[in-house]
């Protein structure tokens, strides 16, 4: 063993205790995570934590406020809203992510292929940015939906095309940006082909505002899609869907609130976990943002 | 300015263009026959044949396109599959509604949500500051519906001060003008009509500016807190002026700027919330027509409604960026 090694901590580790260092320094991106692994915790372990099942209805507990057996009360059919809420988490985690995964691949398809080749290619990439732009979002969810059929996979796809568009403009923004730089024309010079230029060079550095912005859109994305559902455009019963909850517990608001309050708030906390975290990774990696948000 | 305007009305014209293809061609692939819909059970195969050559389903595609267009211009959208009147008709008597509730959203969302970010950025780094910040936080993560839900059950269930719900008070009808209740009572001197919409107004505007408030709030305070820190700022404040003054003659002006590009993207963001507000509400706006056009497959309805949606949605956008001249005469639009 060198002087040199003992030293220096390895790279891999002085990476590790820099992160832990910025995220302890950055309360809200600390706040976020803490809330987002209780969110993922109880998703993932959805199983042992409900007390029972979300779809298994039992009639004589019907429409019960919240009480020691209950946390949260029951539904019109019985059913444990706690339970509901818990495995809820599930299916909006995974419908967020998802949708969100959607608008990040084809957007980033999008954005790089008009900011690399720019001209031509790039006007006619962002003309249909700008057609899919003046679509009030949730208006071109239901057309899409509409197209596809009411369910939950088709809600997930229609978001996630809903938010393409603004993928797209900040990835192209991003791009043009590294298009001219030293480097990147150094790698066309040496012969390398426009697929291995953007692969190994473009995106690796515009990852950082691609997570950024995959942060902050996965709380809307979830949003959106609890929105599709409450319309009735997603979830179908007895799915323990957040949206189609609420939408239920709209009709019992005055004589069972909690039907529609917990979901609710299982909504707000989740959102907000994300939006924290969106905030603290922007201020983290585009430093020139930071104090934008909270 | 005015070239800038015409030049920016030319450039509308594709995007328009786009999104009627984008909406012709999507509700041409949604399942089903247009005429199914229309004779239902009833029709025979030679009822049927007769429906699609009125309607022109028998033509390509592309002719059919046109024919859309040509109407689309003239505002002739066709007639609504499910009551059978012009579907402008239809998007005529809802269209006042949601431009009424998006007003009042948009001025309960810019009223406070600017009071609130400089109000914060005044006092940073205190405890209100920190107050109203988390506030923000909770305002732009909380769905609308959720929001609607909430406040009905609060302000008119359990306390009952606001009514639960739709436009007016049961039975109540008035003399349209407009279109929009509040505005064609104060237009008349209907002080019941005024109070009875006010009354209906207060929670729906409430529930859907929410959102933008709190975006507005955000981005004031961290506006406000730099053009606070600004040399002109200080130099004003040396000169012995008063800091309500620097604050609303100095700094507001300057700091408006990037909230009124905001404001212009939350046009988009009221008319999508419009269409959850008016079904929570019960309000027979253009959101909900459009919600209830889709289930019920009404093509023709739900066509006209996101053409001319959308059209307000550049419009107003273009609004905004002329907006900025007056408001930043260092802009000059070439």
């Amino acid at each position: 063993m060198t002087m040199a090694d003992v030293a220096l901590p390895r790279p891999s580790r002085r990476l590790a205790a820099l992160s832990w260092r910025r995220l302890v320094r950055s309360p809200n991106l600390l706040v976020g995570v803490v809330v987002l692994v209780i969110v993922v915790g109880s998703a993932a372990f959805a199983r042992q934590i409900a007390p029972s099942s979300p779809i298994d209805q039992a009639f004589a507990d019907q429409l019960k406020a919240p009480t020691a057996t209950h946390l949260f009360g029951t539904d019109e059919f019985g059913r444990d809203i706690f339970s509901r809420c818990i495995y809820g988490a599930r299916i909006a985690l995974v419908v967020g992510v998802i949708a969100d995964g959607i608008a990040m691949l084809l957007g980033v398809i999008l954005g790089i292929v008009a900011g690399y080749f720019g001209g031509r290619v790039d006007a006619a990439v962002m003309r249909v940015v700008d057609v899919m732009l003046a679509f009030p979002y949730l208006l071109l969810a239901m057309i899409v939906v509409a197209i596809l059929g009411p369910s939950l996979t088709n809600a997930m796809i229609a978001i996630g095309i809903v938010y393409t568009p603004q993928f797209a403009r900040v990835v192209r923004g991003a791009v043009l940006a590294i298009r001219e730089q030293e480097f990147v024309e150094a790698a066309g010079a040496v012969g390398a082909g426009a697929l291995r230029i953007l692969a190994r060079h473009v995106l690796p550095n515009i990852l950082s505002p691609i997570i950024v912005m995959a942060t902050l859109t996965v709380g809307f994305t979830i949003v959106e899609t609890a929105g599709l559902s409450f319309l009735g455009l997603g979830a179908s019963p007895p799915t323990p869907e957040w949206g189609s909850m609420l939408a239920t517990g709209r009709s019992y608001m005055l004589t069972a609130p909690w039907i529609a309050t917990f979901p609710g708030l299982a909504i707000l906390i989740t959102v907000v976990g994300f939006n924290l975290v969106g905030d603290g990774l922007r201020d983290l990696l585009d430093p020139r943002l930071r104090g934008r948000g909270f | 300015m005015l070239k800038y305007v015409a030049r920016r009305l030319v450039q509308l014209v594709p995007v328009l263009l786009g999104v009627s293809i984008l909406v012709f061609f999507g509700m041409h692939l949604i399942p089903g026959d247009v005429a199914v819909l229309l004779l239902g059970d009833k029709g025979t195969a030679a009822d049927l044949e007769r429906l699609r050559h009125q309607l022109g389903l028998d033509q390509p595609v592309y002719v059919q396109y046109a024919r859309f267009l040509a109407g689309a211009v003239h505002g002739d959208f066709g007639a609504s599959l499910r009551t059978r009147q012009p579907a402008i008709w239809e998007i005529g008597q809802a269209l006042p509604v949601t431009i009424q509730l998006s007003l009042a959203a948009l001025l309960f969302a810019v009223v406070f949500g600017l009071a609130i970010g400089v109000f914060a950025a005044r006092h940073p780094r205190s405890a209100l500051d920190t107050g109203a910040m988390v506030g923000v936080l909770i305002g732009v993560s909380m769905p609308i519906f959720w929001t609607g839900i909430l406040l009905l059950l609060v302000f008119g269930g359990l306390l009952g001060w606001l009514p639960l719900g739709s436009l007016l008070d049961g039975g109540m009808t008035w003399h349209r003008i407009t279109g929009m209740p509040l505005v064609d009572g104060l237009l008349t001197g209907n002080s019941a009509l005024v109070r009875s919409s006010a009354a209906h107004l207060v929670l729906p505007a409430v529930a859907l500016g929410a959102t933008s408030m709190a975006t507005i709030a955000r981005m004031s305070r961290s506006t406000m807190l730099e053009v606070l820190n600004l040399d002109y700022v200080r130099t004003a404040r040396a000169k012995g002026v008063g800091e309500r003054w620097v604050v609303s003659r100095h700094a507001l002006r300057n700091a408006l700027l990037p909230v009124v590009t905001l404001i212009g993207l939350q046009l988009g963001l009221l008319l999508s919330g419009a269409v959850l507000t008016e079904t929570i509400f019960a309000l027979p706006g253009l959101g909900r027509l459009a919600i209830t056009s889709v289930l019920a497959r009404d093509y023709p309805v739900v066509q006209g409604v996101v053409l001319i949606a959308a059209a307000i949605f550049v419009l107003a956008n273009l609004l905004v960026d002329i907006l900025y001249a007056y408001l930043d005469p260092r802009i000059r639009y070439a």
